[in-house]
């Protein structure tokens, strides 16, 4: 195992590493940070102490939250009892059968005995242990040890890790996106290396983060934002390496009308008024989300933050920390919050220790000009992001778009559907089946697309043991839909519904025949 | 084109695919001077495909009109020659992701069949990845070969025609991933892990029937493989239709002339497939 150091070292956990604790069927995402306690599974312990240690090791638990790699024979005990009974018309239901109470367990506990011997003790204090099925001495020892295992495993996070921990979490904030339907996503978006791809999601940055793993550092993605700024705390909590996030872009919703007008001056300092779409299709005016803010200025991002984000932002940065939050996020925080900006405060003790004369007009002027001159800094920044995303969109030649929100689908693909090449595959991911159905009929409205479909998937886990085979639980129906499908080139000569017989008008006629 | 990497014009070499409707589309291999048949009438190469984009309306010559499609793995599927049951997308994708492929990974896969899985492994790990695909019929292993050839991605796989069970995937110590579709997969389990990095990685193996999936458990288990999991997924396509419900008359009342309504509404198929095989995974821990 130690040969060879170096090979290794890219396997050991190291400090400031984002990853999964496992335990069970259950996952958690944390940083690893100096000293930080984590709570995980009503336990708490520090993940720093597992630090150097290999990717995919169980710990147990010791006292003081201390992690101690487990030795990889530990986990079988030395339960199994030779003596079983057959069946259980002898057992009787008196709720004597354990000897131990639960406060002679808690003194065990106290002791600091292992899992496996406080199990043990369990099994030898149960009268009926014997008399049980094999099966059922199996059923029992494994429901004890769910109970009093304290171990954690610490993996490194994966799309398929990180999918299930939201599915198995938090799903209000996936927008109850099964990771059965992401895997199909991904699939049906031919999402891969050196394409660009578009990116709308409200899924605590998961489905962004699924796409870069899938696109590895190549090409680029545009992540398009509602409100004041992207979420992506799930994306963090992938922990990628630096060199992809050279590849994310974004580019806020509010200025997709005007960038589709050909409007959007992102040369100008202060976008607001100029920003203003002359010329907005129908379609997009009946847009809830995209209408709202059209003019979007600086000011009203600003204000729309501490409503649409941090809320937002305090559920996904729960498995890391307050400071992991997206770089974005934090720079647009401040100007609102000054508390958060330790530079300026430093500033403000050091001019108001030198200068005596009138030290509070002094400070305060300082303190409004270095807040501009950080203003300016900040919008300039953003102006050269925005103006970099806006021209890889202009070229409306995207590879493919994913859409996966809590917004109205419908609005929102018919916007962005038009920054896509022809020949391009897009998928809509939606909670709910009915909206799809509308983004469907618009679409064959509309033309400009093929193999358009609307599904959704059933999971089904097994328990496979040795005669004890058997479907676990059925998931159907809370997975969510997806609509799919592939651009074409526009009909110019628009033939209004003559597409062929791709929907059965057919049957019209006869159900309807008075 | 390539099934890896997007490009805007048709050229001369590339497999593309003619779309007729959606559940009637072939692949063409356009060609300089070939012509391709279709039920709108012909369609000539060098006028009509070649230097052209993706995704534009061609009309044949009996003036009706195509799409033409850039091939992806997903279209390749639904449109491939088969030599063997494939793999479909629904199960592709779960594949996919519960094997944690992405650029880069290294790939064992057995056998190669019809190489429907083949072309989204690779397509997803590219351009920097590897497959090592092991497939026992001489005939389709060289089959396999040759489309990998003409869809330009053989630079990113290697055929291997042998045995799985008996002589294993020809390499040790290098995949990532392991994918087993054949009829004994109890019988490869412990090639899989001598194919596997010593880091550690992921296992796969599809099986249509429940015994085939208990004996494999049993192989993992005793190979020391961990986190076994077994799933099944199906898809399910709704019908997006407008149906009219007529309603019922109650006599003579000028208040409601309607005699039907209209709603947009999705059915179900009659009849769907219900079972293509069980999905097991599981994880090697690093040895």
């Amino acid at each position: 195992m130690a040969d060879n150091v170096d090979e290794d070292s890219p396997d050991r956990i190291k400090a400031g590493d984002y990853v999964v604790l496992k335990r069970g069927d259950i996952f958690k995402a944390v940083q690893i940070q100096p000293k930080k306690k984590a709570m995980f599974e009503k336990q708490w312990f520090l993940p720093d102490t597992a630090v150097g240690q290999l990717y995919g090791s169980t710990f147990d638990v010791a006292p003081g939250g201390i992690l101690q790699p487990r030795k990889p024979k530990d986990t079988e005990g030395s339960t199994d009892a030779n003596e079983a009974g057959t069946d259980n018309r002898h057992i009787l239901d008196d709720g004597k059968s354990q000897k131990l109470t639960r406060d002679d367990i808690e003194i065990l506990k106290g002791q600091g005995l292992k899992d496996q011997e406080i199990i043990q003790q369990l099994v030898d204090n149960s009268s009926t242990f014997r008399d049980k099925t094999k099966y059922a001495q199996d059923k029992y020892i494994k429901k004890k040890k769910k109970k009093y295992e304290n171990t954690v495993t610490i993996l490194r996070p994966s799309c398929r890790i990180l999918a299930m921990m939201y599915h198995g979490r938090e799903p209000g904030k996936i927008c109850h996106m099964r990771y059965d339907m992401l895997a199909q996503m991904l699939t049906l978006a031919n999402i891969h290396a050196g394409s660009k791809v578009l990116v709308f999601e409200t899924c605590a940055g998961l489905v962004l983060g699924s796409v870069m793993e899938r696109m590895g550092g190549y090409g680029s993605v545009i992540q398009m934002f509602p409100g004041g700024g992207p979420v992506r705390a799930g994306v963090e909590s992938f922990g990628f390496p630096a060199h992809f996030h050279d590849t994310l872009h974004e580019f806020p919703i509010c200025h997709v009308n005007a960038l589709l007008a050909g409007t959007l001056d992102t040369a100008c300092k202060d976008p607001p008024a100029a920003s203003k779409p002359s010329v907005a299709s129908a379609e997009e005016e009946q847009n809830p989300p995209t209408a709202e803010p059209t003019s979007c200025p600086e000011e009203l991002k600003m204000e729309a933050e501490p409503t649409s984000c941090p809320e937002e932002l305090k559920m996904e940065a729960e498995p890391t920390e307050p400071t992991s939050c997206p770089e974005e996020l934090k720079m647009e925080a401040e100007p609102t919050e000054p508390t958060s900006c330790p530079e300026e405060l430093k500033m403000e003790s050091k001019s108001g220790a030198e200068k005596i004369n009138d030290p509070e007009k002094e400070e305060r002027e300082k303190r409004i000009e270095a807040k501009a001159q950080e203003r300016k800094v900040k919008l300039e920044e953003k102006r050269k992001k925005l103006a970099s995303a806006a021209a890889l969109l202009e070229g409306r030649n995207a590879d493919g778009l994913v859409i996966a929100s809590r917004f109205h689908p419908c609005p929102v693909l018919l916007g962005l559907i038009q920054f896509l090449s022809p020949s391009r595959p897009f998928v809509v991911y939606s909670q709910y089946k009915e909206p799809l159905i509308e983004c469907f009929t618009k679409l064959k409205e509309r033309g400009g697309t093929v193999n358009l479909r609307l599904t959704d998937t059933w999971l089904r886990r097994y328990q496979v043991l040795p005669n004890r085979t058997h479907p676990l639980l059925l998931m159907s129906g809370a997975g969510g839909f997806i609509l799919s499908g592939t651009t074409v080139a526009v009909d110019d000569s628009k033939p209004a519904n003559s597409q062929r017989a791709e929907e059965p008008a057919a049957k019209r006629q006869k159900v309807d025949g008075r | 084109m390539s099934f890896v990497e997007y490009s805007d014009l048709i050229q001369d070499g590339d497999v593309a695919i003619v779309y007729l409707g959606p559940e009637s589309m072939m692949p063409v291999k356009v060609k300089q001077g070939a012509q391709t048949q279709t039920r709108y009438g012909v369609i000539r190469h060098s006028s009509d495909l070649i230097g052209r984009r993706y995704g534009s309306k061609v009309t044949c010559s009996k003036g009706g009109w195509v799409y033409v499609l850039h091939m992806t793995p997903e279209l390749w599927t639904v449109n491939l020659p088969h030599r063997t049951q494939i793999l479909y997308t629904t199960d592709i994708a779960t594949i996919t992701m519960m094997l944690e492929l992405k650029p880069g990974a290294v790939v064992c896969e057995s056998g190669t069949g019809s190489g429907s899985l083949s072309h989204a492994i690779l397509r997803s790990i590219a351009p920097s990845g590897h497959l090592h695909t092991v497939e026992f019929h001489q005939q389709r292993a060289e089959k396999a070969e040759e489309e990998f050839k003409e869809h330009r991605v053989d630079r990113l796989v290697t055929v291997r025609n042998q045995d799985v069970c008996k002589d294993g995937f020809g390499v040790t110590g290098v995949a990532d991933a392991v994918f087993l579709d054949i009829p004994s997969p109890w019988e490869a389990v412990r090639h899989a892990k001598a194919a596997m990095k010593r880091q550690g990685g992921r296992v796969c193996s599809f099986s249509p029937c429940i015994e085939q999936v208990q004996k494999t458990c049993e192989a993992l288990v005793d190979q020391g493989f961990e986190e076994l999991s077994t799933l099944e997924v199906l898809l399910r396509v709704h019908d997006v239709r407008t149906v009219y419900l007529p309603l019922p008359d109650f006599g003579p009342d000028e208040t409601a002339p309607q005699t039907s309504v209209a709603l947009k509404t999705t059915t179900l198929p009659r009849e769907m497939p219900g079972h293509t095989g069980y999905l097991t995974f599981a994880t090697k821990p690093r040895t």
